[in-house]
């Protein structure tokens, strides 16, 4: 079963009139039912299904709902029209009452600009998801001592958030997800607001942390390298519409339309795709003792070390035993001239 | 032509209502008369039974601890009361400060609540902001003729128009700094599964607290200015003294009760507002 089930998902902020839902019928854009009506569709009919343990990043440039989109997750937001699912409970048909519950046994969130309460410390900060159900404070206070262990800031438990960096604002935050234990952590545009290598840190940590803690994470973010990074799962927003989702070699390397395409132009492919989708079969006669080895599972631009002094040829091992050979030519033209990989090498 | 049009007689209608309210409701404001003003005369009486020295050492003393770090305060606080009581206005002093404190307790009590409420609505709002705008414009002598009717003459309807003359600060702030509250922080407290009690008692309240602490300064501050006036319906105090210099036109006299206003009002200005940048 999936965790996160939305179905047809529509949010229109201002008045839903007839008209906009017929403009919506029509499958008309974003920018024309703007103009006619003045309702400001920001999700259209969304269709997504995230499952246990994977790490779903929802990609796009601001304005393409993507905020709208996390929000409807855990219904900051109410959807104007589409079902949400979460472990098999339609959440939109929730009451108030049972919504709170619910939320505060399955959700947890992290904010752009970390909504860290400034008269809490780092401590009180991080066990607030606990104090609000009610949990004895001695019990609460151990928990986020722990959490605060994991994003590595048990040393700061005493401090005001405002006597920390941004970076650290943000462990706080995560580590005020993470005290709540829940399996479903929201990630708004968590670390956009970090300088670019506390950001490549925090994407790190991340990825250590999750393979510990194995959580369902929905990230939103609108640089494309992050998404890149650190998706097991990509979806592509535009104007409200999901444009395409897959795993990040897929979007990649098999752009489904033009939109996507212009996106994925210049990303850096070498840091995407992996030896294995580059490689071609092994030919048994040839001779591949002599040639350096690179396992098929490693990112392309690990390649570049190996290809020194004129070595055109690489054997690629997965798990010691030879599975192909990877080509300087058919390197340098992936990545440089922008091909598609043939359908049979992914 | 515009003489043919019958004048509103607005004024009896006026009269008329006050004059119903005060038959109708003399069930409430006369034991509101008769309990606030014995709790007032017993907390004078009280006040005034404190020896003086002690009285402005234990003030000094208070400051001290409020207002860390700062020696100069205390003992300018200590001079200024020792003025006072050198000018022979000690047990105006203590009139006028029970006053001023019961009005900007009530008005605190009244007005945060208020302010609560007209952040959650904005129909609400909508409704008590001509009202707010209404009280503070008027000019605050008028309160003083429906106090009269309601409840006599004397410290009770003193503080009533106190009261209504100071709570709009406190409201009006209470209401500011409860909306102004970023977006997120808001988010993040729903996100968490807070009842709207837990979200008002552990994130709106304590983040509005600096806007809300400012409207209760002015609203204190409005009160002392209001207890003075309130001495022409006979509301004991300082204000007594300035008002019947004023009628003597004695110029000397007045000075020094105005002196001694000028200095309550100073020390309780630094009172309620180190008390809001603590922390």
């Amino acid at each position: 079963m999936s965790v996160i089930e939305i179905k047809n998902v529509t949010k229109v902020f201002g008045p839903y009139t007839k008209e906009v839902e017929e403009l919506l019928h029509k499958n008309k854009s974003k920018n024309e039912i703007l103009s006619e009506t003045g309702s400001t569709v920001a999700v259209k009919s969304a269709n997504l299904t995230i499952e246990k343990s994977e790490v779903f990043v929802v990609m796009g440039l601001s304005g393409s709902g993507k905020s709208t989109l996390i929000r409807l997750i855990n219904r900051l937001i109410d959807p104007t029209s589409g079902d949400l699912m979460i472990k098999g409970k339609n959440v939109s048909k929730l009451s108030t009452a049972e919504l709170r519950e619910f939320r505060r046994k399955n959700f947890s969130m992290v904010f752009q600009s970390f909504a860290l309460f400034p008269f809490k410390s780092v401590l009180d900060n991080t066990a607030f998801g606990l104090e609000v159900r009610n949990m004895p404070k001695k019990e609460r206070l151990k928990k986020a001592e722990h959490a605060l262990k994991l994003v590595g800031l048990d040393g700061y438990k005493n401090q005001k958030p405002n006597q920390l960096s941004g970076g650290m604002q943000q462990r706080v935050g995560l580590a005020r997800a993470l005290a709540n234990d829940t399996d479903i952590l929201l990630m708004d545009e968590a670390f956009s607001a970090l300088d670019p290598l506390i950001r490549k840190e925090m994407q790190n940590e991340l990825i250590q942390l999750q393979q510990k803690m194995q959580k369902t994470i929905v990230f939103i973010t609108h640089d494309l390298d992050e998404a890149l990074s650190i998706g097991d799962r990509i979806a592509l927003m535009k104007d409200g519409e999901i444009a395409q989702v897959g795993t990040p070699e897929e979007i990649v390397t098999n752009p489904e339309n033009d939109y996507v395409k212009a996106f994925v132009k210049d990303i850096d492919r070498s840091k995407v795709l992996k030896v294995k989708h580059v490689m071609r079969p092994a030919n048994s006669q040839e001779n591949t003792d002599a040639n350096p080895v690179i396992a098929s599972e490693d990112l392309l631009y690990k390649s570049y070390d190996s290809f020194k002094n004129g070595i055109r040829e690489l054997t690629v091992k997965d798990g010691g035993k030879v599975v192909g050979i990877v080509e300087f030519d058919k390197v340098f033209e992936v990545l440089a001239v922008g091909n598609e990989v043939e359908e049979d090498a992914r | 032509m515009l003489d043919n049009i019958p004048r509103l007689p607005l004024s009896e209608w006026t009269t008329e209502f006050v004059r119903w309210i005060t038959s109708a409701f003399s069930f409430i404001f006369d034991p509101i008369n008769n309990y606030l003003g014995t709790l007032m005369n017993w907390i004078i009486t009280g006040l005034e039974f404190i020896p003086p020295v002690l009285f402005i050492i234990i003030i000094m003393a208070l400051s001290a601890i409020f207002m860390k770090k700062k020696v100069l305060s205390p003992i300018l606080i200590g001079i200024g009361l020792l003025f006072i009581y050198n000018q022979g206005l000690w047990e105006n002093l203590i009139d006028t400060m029970t006053l001023v404190i019961i009005s900007g307790l009530i008005s605190i009590v009244i007005g945060v609540p208020l302010g609560i409420l007209m952040s959650r609505s904005n129909t609400f709002e909508m409704l008590m902001k001509p009202i707010l705008d209404l009280m503070q414009t008027m000019p605050a002598f008028v309160y003083l003729i429906p106090a009269v009717a309601f409840f006599g003459i004397g410290m009770v309807p003193g503080v009533f128009a106190s009261v209504i003359f100071a709570s709009p600060p406190t409201i009006r702030l209470t209401n500011l700094g409860i909306r102004q509250i970023s977006e997120e922080l808001i988010e993040a407290s729903d996100s968490f599964g807070t009842t709207p009690m837990q979200k008002l008692l552990k994130v709106q309240l304590p983040l509005a607290r600096p806007s809300i602490m400012a409207g209760i300064n002015q609203t204190i501050m409005l009160a002392l200015s209001m207890v003075v006036i309130a001495s022409m319906i006979g509301a004991p105090g300082l204000g007594t003294e300035v008002l019947s210099s004023l009628q003597r036109a004695q110029v000397g006299p007045g000075f020094v009760a105005g002196l001694g206003i000028v200095i309550l009002a100073i020390i309780i200005d630094r009172f309620t507002q180190t008390s809001n940048s603590n922390k």
